[in-house]
This record gives C-alpha cells, sequence and structure tokens, in this order.
C-alpha cells in the first residue's frame, strides 16, 4: 500500500522555529542568525557590534559551537548577556538548540539577538532557528567564487557583509564581480562592504540592525 | 554533515506516518531532493541503515528524485537549468533570477505492508 506524505522533511524543525519566533515577538527581540564560514569574522562582528550599540540599545548573544565556550567568554567581558550552544560535533545550530538557548537569555532584558551559528557555509543554510534575518559573512580571502559554491547559503541571506576589506590591496578579489554573483542568485540581498580590524563600514550595518528593529516596533 | 540530522527528522516523518496507517513494515520510502540542498544520497543512505535499525521502516528501499536547480529569468522571462559556475540567464545572459526549483527537501510517499 503507499501512502502519499508530502511533507518537509525539516517540517519539525520548522514548526520548533516558527515557536521561538513567536517567543522572540511575544518579547518584542530581533533576532539575527549570523553564519559564515570559520574564521571569516563573527566573533569579531559581534564584539564591533556591541561597542557601537552600547547604551543604544540591550543587546543579547546566542553563541553556537562544537565545542568550546572561548567566544562566549571574550563575548562575556563586554557586559552582555551571552548564552552558549555546543553541538558536540553537530555542524549546525537547530531551531531546537536554539529553544534550549533561549531559555537561558534573559528575554525581557534584550532588544536585538544575535545567534552565531557554527562557522560553516553549507548546512546552517538549511535550518531555521526562528530568527527574523539570516546575515552571511564572507571574507576577502575566501575567494570571491563563494556565491557559486555555495548558492543555498547566498540565496538565503537577507544580508551579506563582505568583511576583512582592509586586505583588499594585498589579495585578488573582485568586489563587482562578486557582489554581481550575489544579486544573481539573491536580488533581495543587501551587501555591505566591511572590515572589522579598522571599523570601516561597520556603521553602515550597525544602522541596518537599527533600521530592522525600528521598523519591527512600528 | 547535515545528512544526520535530515536523515533523522525524515524517519520521524517516516515513522509516524506508518504508525497512523497502522502500517507493520516501510517497504519503500520516496523522496524528493533539490539539488540546491546539498543532500548526498550516500550520505542519507548511510545513517538510514544506522539510524532506522530496530525499527518498521528497517531494511526498508530508498527512492530519491533528484530536481535540477531551476530559475526564470526576469528579464525574458524564460526559465532554465542552472549550472555550476554559470548563474547568468543563458538567453538574455541578464543575471536577475528567481530559483523555481531545486530546494525541494520532502516524502513524497511511502509504501507500507
Amino acid at each position: 500500500m503507499e501512502i502519499k506524505v508530502v511533507k518537509d522533511i525539516l517540517g519539525a524543525n520548522e514548526q520548533i522555529a516558527e515557536r521561538n519566533r513567536q517567543l522572540l515577538d511575544s518579547k518584542g527581540v530581533l533576532a539575527v542568525n549570523l553564519m559564515s564560514s570559520p574564521g571569516a569574522g563573527k566573533t569579531s562582528l559581534i564584539l564591533e557590534t556591541i561597542k557601537r550599540l552600547k547604551g543604544k540599545t540591550r543587546l543579547g548573544i546566542i553563541e553556537g559551537d562544537v565545542s568550546s565556550s572561548l567566544d562566549a567568554e571574550v563575548i562575556s567581558k563586554e557586559g552582555v548577556p551571552v548564552v552558549q550552544i555546543n553541538t558536540g560535533g553537530g555542524c549546525h545550530l537547530d531551531a531546537n538548540m536554539t529553544h534550549s538557548a533561549l531559555g537561558n537569555v534573559p528575554l525581557q532584558d534584550i532588544e536585538l539577538l544575535l545567534i552565531e551559528n557554527v562557522g560553516n557555509l553549507i548546512c546552517p543554510a538549511e535550518f531555521a532557528l526562528g530568527e527574523h534575518k539570516k546575515v552571511l559573512i564572507s571574507s576577502i580571502p575566501e575567494g570571491d567564487d563563494k556565491p557559486f559554491k555555495y548558492p543555498s547559503m547566498f540565496h538565503k541571506a537577507d544580508v551579506v557583509l563582505i568583511n576583512k576589506i582592509d586586505l583588499l590591496p594585498y589579495l585578488k578579489f573582485n568586489t563587482d564581480a562578486f557582489s554581481q554573483a550575489i544579486k544573481g542568485i539573491n536580488e533581495r540581498a543587501e551587501i555591505f562592504p566591511i572590515s572589522c580590524a579598522t571599523g570601516q563600514g561597520i556603521e553602515k550595518w550597525v544602522s541596518w540592525l537599527l533600521t530592522q528593529m525600528s521598523k519591527r516596533q512600528s | 554533515m547535515h545528512e544526520l540530522a535530515i536523515t533523522q527528522s525524515m524517519l520521524d516523518l517516516v515513522l509516524e506516518q506508518a504508525e497512523k496507517a497502522g502500517a507493520k513494515e516501510v517497504g519503500k520510502i520516496n523522496l524528493v531532493i533539490g539539488e540546491m540542498t546539498g543532500v548526498v544520497d550516500e550520505c542519507v543512505q548511510f545513517y538510514f541503515d544506522f539510524l532506522s535499525k530496530g525499527t518498521s521502516a528497517e531494511g526498508a528501499a530508498l527512492s530519491f528524485t533528484k530536481v535540477p536547480t531551476t530559475a526564470r529569468c526576469r528579464g525574458c522571462d524564460k526559465a532554465f537549468e542552472l549550472k555550476e559556475f554559470d548563474w547568468a540567464c543563458p538567453y538574455c545572459q541578464g543575471n536577475d533570477m528567481e530559483i523555481v526549483a531545486g530546494k525541494e527537501l520532502f516524502v513524497e510517499s511511502i509504501e507500507v505492508e
């Protein structure tokens, strides 16, 4: 006997993600899922963002790593609530892990939640966490061919940050070709060139965040 | 690596549907997987063999229907299959396009006894 199913394999994850989103909405928190390959600058971006938003908005951080709490320790020095998720070998965060972590985030005290996903350009694209926006950080040393090699990730991003632009004079990277490739895959993606090392472009990213927050509150 | 989580979710879904139908055994699982998801059939099979042990889906055959990544050009409105490193419309060379297929990841049907 054949039984028609036609159900999304990741439907269960999507359902939990939707519940996470409802919880965040009820507390008035904007959640952003930060994704990139390892070493592209997720933690540096979080630190730069905290620096500029201190006093302007109340932040919380969820740190996803395969193991260790190194990043969480660095961030907690900034006086921002941070919850560590160790996936124990898992290559991405999922909605269920995020749900558990949310229980430890003081949601009533924050307005913006940055979720640092596990460094990986493949798997995180498939797993919704309950975030409102997906942000992809792609850095100059990774090369300008990445949109073609990892289209799913670029396709789903609301924002692509091109990090480490201070290295442009030393490396072969065609920013125009890179941006054009992203637009081809994902027309609505907003692209901001930044450098967490020099601070260049970070203001634009931060003002994008503030705009998203005010859009949600209005 | 995300195939482990995907296979576990797939198996949960299959077992739930089989139980609902009062089935004793799942003989075949028909899956539809878009190329853009990057899900590797061999990996799913490997994890399935391991995860399904001792369940009513143990030994079930997996059938994979792959859906090529297909885009529609917003410039000339034609649809075409996207190839790696070729993210441009073959008709008008534009690159303003939307993905219309290739993101599928679902269980189409199961065959049970």
